[in-house]
């Protein structure tokens, strides 16, 4: 069957199957370039994730803002980032999406509005929240997504922002990810409420809802409609996405504190499964599902040998780009 | 034009001007809009230019930069007051860790015209947590301009550069120099950033100073000038970029330097200013420098006590005077 016979809604459905896929398999490359020593400092894989940013972004504008965390490959890849230039960052190439200079918790590709991974838990809110009223004074329709795990949903800047956006109705949805643990804590241990961002939503008087984070159609229809909501004008509004990581928190997690069958229960409700059950249930054949899956694991293999045989970033770029023009000269 | 405008009125014009000439200029902060401000530096925009681009916001110093931040990153350029600048230390992350290195972070990918103003320095008995001379704080961090102006038409002239810069810039607005008077701006008055400007002239020793200390260091140059000692006074105005060009000229005429500084001796910014001076015009030298700085304690509250411990005129003469014994 060719793709081209899918109804657009099953074809939809296919490619963000794939660009799935694509994210899973880039994150499993970073994983055994960093144990080939190709990778350094840490990484926070996504692995898990990928329903969340794929769902989100099917659901918005291209012209939208989207601010991430430091767990944030998956949305530079759903915001149009390609696996070669995300893993040449992380192995310190000059073709990396940031010259190298940012590394793998600073994803950024701000031509497609993707404005940034943040390593400070929460800072981001804020400035999505900033993006959003921009979007208001500059009258563009647009809006803006701030993407956060659930350790966020403790600190001041979460309360801080949600309180601001919606006191000043901006246009702007606070999305959590909630994948169980704070770094290496239950959320459950640390949070007074049940559902540590949903919760809090009442608080600041704006909708708080949930989402099966691993179900990218779910993800998308209920993006689209608080996106609708808030391009009207209706203020902003905050989504709780369950989901759950492969890897542990970081390199050095190997995430023993999570018990088995929680681990089992959660790689049973993987978002690509979800996926590809949703597309046989369209009755797309399983060889037109397994050729997306060798397409992006081909196009991983390219970008690897790629990234691989990119040059190093010249010495003299660490002396460049703190000011807007280009240098970082700091006295006369 | 009046003859004569307060350091006060000339920050809400130095904004006002800016706001007539660049529809992307917006403002935001605690109280700026029917109250004017906690220091009437922005009364009259809220009249002039209303609550679309004149912006109250919670006491949420982290939300407050933030969103200049993202607005900053889209299109905008925000100039964000916060009340105090001890209150920098509520929204640090953003000063320290945010601002000023997306830019960099990305590749160049990023770019954050944004203004952070805030009321500093000590001199009128608020305390501990509301009268520090933070400018140093941002003397730190890679990435932030920082200007402290010390005369009106500098406020304005530095306020139209800082707004029209590309780089954030940290903008401290001096509370014990906001009724001062001083000449107006010209019209389109934009004083470039990182030019320190010799405000008095002399052959016999160097004052470096910025913001009130300006006007202190002129004073003790007038009591000098009675003992037959004729110092140069430098104002700074910047930080970052630091205009050590301009210091290190007067130095090859003085010989000897005095820093004058109100945040304390620890982590000052004359410490930054004294080894430039030691790494590349050592041989100017004549003297050792002396620093005069704040105490390396917290600000108290009774006028004695502060006095003890920020510059005074007295505390600059006796240093001066120390040096030309050399």
């Amino acid at each position: 069957m060719d793709t081209a016979d899918l109804s657009t809604d099953t074809a939809e459905l296919l490619a963000l199957y794939e660009q799935m896929v694509l994210i899973r398999r880039t994150e499993k490359a970073a994983h055994d370039l960093f144990l080939q020593g190709l990778v350094k400092g840490t990484t926070h894989l996504a692995a898990g994730h990928e329903a969340i940013a794929v769902g989100a972004s099917a659901a918005l504008r291209a012209d939208d803002y989207v601010f991430a965390t430091y767990r944030g490959h998956h949305h530079a890849m759903a915001r149009g980032a390609g696996p070669e230039e995300c893993l040449a960052e992380l192995m310190s190439r000059a073709t990396g999406l940031c010259g190298a200079k940012g590394g793998s918790m600073h994803l950024t590709k701000a031509a497609t509005g993707m404005l940034g991974s943040y390593a400070i838990v929460g800072a981001h809110l804020p400035m999505a929240a900033g993006a959003a009223w921009s979007a208001r004074l500059r009258g563009t329709g647009q809006i803006a997504v701030a993407f956060f795990g659930d350790g966020a949903t403790n600190i001041g800047a979460f309360h801080e922002a949600l309180n601001l956006a919606a006191v000043w109705k901006l246009p702007v949805l606070f999305v959590c990810e909630n994948n169980l643990y704070m770094e290496y804590t239950p959320i459950a241990d640390v949070t007074a409420v049940a559902r540590p961002a949903a919760d809090r939503a009442s608080a600041y008087g704006i909708p708080g809802e949930s989402v099966d984070g691993n179900d990218v159609v779910a993800v998308r229809e209920t993006v689209a409609r608080l996106a609708e909501r808030a391009r009207a004008g209706d203020g902003p509004a905050l989504l709780e996405a369950a989901t759950y990581r492969h890897f542990g928190h970081s390199r050095s997690d190997p995430a023993a504190y999570r018990p088995a069958e929680e681990v089992e229960r959660w790689l049973k409700h993987d978002p690509l499964d979800i996926a590809r059950g949703r597309l046989t249930e369209r009755g797309v054949p399983a060889e037109t599902v397994t050729a997306a899956d060798e397409r992006a694991q081909e196009a991983v293999r390219q970008a690897v040998d790629a990234a691989k045989n990119a040059p190093a970033p010249d010495p003299g770029d660490a002396l460049t780009d703190v000011w807007a023009d280009g240098g970082a000269a700091w006295r006369t | 034009m009046a003859d004569v405008i307060t350091y006060r009125e000339a920050v809400a014009e130095g904004i006002a001007r800016e706001m007539r000439r660049d529809a992307a200029v917006v403002c935001l902060g605690e109280d700026i809009g029917a109250a004017g401000g906690v220091f009437k530096t922005t009364a009259g925009l809220i009249e002039e230019f209303g609550p679309e681009r004149v912006w109250d916001t919670p006491i949420s110093e982290q939300a407050i930069v933030g969103a200049a931040m993202g607005a900053a990153m889209t299109g905008m350029r925000p100039v964000a007051e916060i009340m105090f600048s001890d209150f920098l230390a509520c929204c640090w992350d953003y000063l320290a860790n945010e601002i000023p290195k997306v830019r960099y972070m990305t590749g160049g990918q990023v770019t954050v015209p944004l203004v952070v103003r805030t009321a500093n320095g000590g001199g009128l008995g608020f305390g501990a947590q509301h009268s520090q001379a933070t400018e140093n704080w941002a003397l730190t961090v890679p990435g932030l301009k920082i200007a402290a102006p010390a005369t009106p038409a500098d406020v304005v002239g530095m306020m139209a550069a800082a707004i029209r810069s590309d780089d954030p810039v940290v903008f401290f607005e001096h509370k014990g120099l906001l009724a001062a008077k001083g000449a107006p701006a010209p019209p389109d008055h934009v004083v470039e950033l990182g030019r320190a400007a010799v405000v008095h002239e002399g052959a016999d020793v160097t004052l470096v100073a910025l913001a009130a200390m300006v006007p202190l260091a002129l004073r003790a140059a007038a009591l000098l000038a009675e003992e037959g000692v004729e110092a140069e006074v430098v104002d700074l105005r910047c930080l970052v970029p630091l205009d050590m060009r301009t210091v290190l000229a007067s130095l090859a005429r003085t010989s000897r330097l005095v820093t004058v500084e109100e945040n304390p001796y620890q982590g000052g910014w004359g410490a930054t200013v004294v080894s430039v001076v030691a790494d590349e015009g050592f041989g100017l030298l004549d003297a050792p420098v002396r620093r005069v700085a704040g105490e390396c304690v917290p600000l108290p509250f009774a006028d004695a006590l502060e006095e003890r411990v920020i510059p005074t005129v007295d505390k600059v003469v006796a240093a001066v005077r120390d040096l030309t014994a050399y």
